[in-house]
């Protein structure tokens, strides 16, 4: 579960989140949608606990797995080596890795380097490494972003699929690919949430 | 294969640079012939005592380096998770920087003794360099990386292994490529200066002690390949550890 209580972050003199409250229930899927700056990644981080708000309190529950705008891959380490780097640092959890590598097409490239691979590559490499280490709660910030729409499709089952019954919080600037992944879809604009 | 005729090439230019001075000076004891120097290291090279000599001082100037990139390595992680350490450390290690080896030779002798100078004053050249380089490598380690593997839970060992090793690794590999020649120069100036028993610095001194010009010629194209040779393989196995460190996840 995620609480944020009259959350308020400003970056100097600029306020991009002000008094701002959101609930994300269990097993609930949210989708956000909104213009450039309007706050929604800064959401995202103040949830990672990456970033605290200036007033306002955050609450969490639960292991988060998240896909970041950026696919923040090792660049020293092989495809598979990526994957299997959150999951453990031995050879006992390889396998769970080539079966994520395998379910974003990346079965072939397993032992190829982040500079080796295209963007939309490193962005399913970075889903593969969310999916694998699972949670309780995903987080993605435009997880498909250079994503053919034949592979976007099949990368959307896949995602519902492994978010079944588990709580998503999906940043996006696709509205379709926000009604495949959430129950709600909201536009976030000025720290307020409007049903769309 | 085009580096190697390229590298082959300048060091026969170099050399014939050097016959043709050798001839034109025509005096073997200002200015020997390569032919006659590497005649002398040939002689030199079938006697124990040469090995003994160059393989003590080895030994000193390696120990030196070892000590030296590890105090440098320790103080560049102290250095960087904490400001007041560093504003504290910073100025101490850019004197000893700036500092001119002769005085440190002195000071040393008067310290510690002359047995073990050239092994102290090996460390004092390189401390500086590993902490100013390795400091830079952990400043410049990608912020969004250390963000994943906060988000990921990696455990503190993963995130050396995987994020601070493998990022500081090339500055960590720059840093021994500029101290190994320092350390070299500097351990043998320190011999020169203490004399032990066993060392290339001695027999440096007593080539300039008895006017033997080729000898001098001879020890100090031995300063420069041992040099040159602990630079390549030291580094390369530095480099191929590190790397396979920093990957190796089937193999941990």
């Amino acid at each position: 579960m995620i609480e944020l209580n009259n959350v308020s972050v400003a970056f100097g003199d600029h306020s991009v989140l002000r008094s701002c409250s959101f609930t994300l229930a269990d097993g609930e899927r949210v989708a956000l949608m909104g213009p450039s700056g309007c706050g929604k990644t800064t959401l995202l981080r103040l949830v990672l606990g990456l970033q605290k708000p200036d007033s306002g309190s955050v609450s969490v529950s639960g292991r988060i797995a998240c896909v970041f705008q950026e696919p923040r891959l090792l660049p020293w380490c092989s495809a598979l080596e990526n994957v299997n780097a959150a999951l453990s640092d031995g050879a006992e959890t390889m396998d769970l890795a080539r079966s994520y590598l395998a379910a974003v097409d990346l079965a072939d490239a397993e032992s190829l380097l982040p500079g080796e691979l295209s963007g939309g590559m490193q962005q399913r490499l970075a889903i593969a490494r969310a999916l694998a280490y699972g949670g309780d709660i995903f987080l993605m910030d435009e997880p498909l972003k250079g994503c053919d729409s034949e592979l976007r499709d099949r990368l959307l089952d896949l995602l519902a699929r492994e978010c079944a019954g588990k709580s998503l919080l999906l940043i996006t600037h696709d509205e379709y690919e926000a009604r495949r992944l959430a129950d709600r879809v909201y536009r976030f604009q000025n720290g307020t949430f409007e049903i769309m | 294969m085009k580096k190697i005729l390229q590298t082959l090439a300048v060091t026969a230019f170099w050399l014939a640079v050097w016959a043709l001075l050798a001839l034109a000076v025509d005096q073997p004891l200002l200015l020997p012939a390569p032919g006659a120097v590497v005649r002398r290291l040939a002689q030199l090279a079938l006697t124990a005592p040469f090995w003994l000599a160059v393989g003590a001082t080895l030994l000193r100037i390696l120990c030196g380096v070892a000590a030296g990139t590890l105090l440098g390595t320790l103080l560049a992680v102290i250095t960087s998770a904490s400001a007041l350490l560093r504003a504290l450390i910073h100025p101490l290690l850019t004197v000893i920087k700036s500092t001119p080896v002769a005085s440190f030779i002195v000071l040393v002798i008067i310290w510690v003794g002359r047995n073990a100078l050239p092994s102290v004053i090996v460390v004092l050249m390189v401390v500086p360099g590993v902490w100013a380089n390795v400091s830079t490598g952990i400043a410049a380690t990608d912020p969004a990386l250390l963000e994943m593997a906060r988000v990921f839970r990696f455990p503190k060992p993963r995130i050396l292994r995987r994020i601070y090793l493998p990022s500081v690794l090339p500055s960590f590999l720059a840093a021994l490529r500029s101290v190994l020649g320092l350390a070299w120069k500097a351990g043998v100036t320190a011999e020169v200066l203490t004399s032990p028993v066993l060392s290339v610095g001695k027999m440096l001194m007593e080539s300039k002690l008895y006017l033997e010009i080729p000898d001098l010629f001879a020890w100090t194209l031995v300063v420069i390949l041992c040099s040159l040779a602990i630079e390549k393989l030291l580094i390369a196995a530095i480099a191929r550890i590190g790397k396979g460190f920093a990957k190796g996840g089937a193999s941990a």
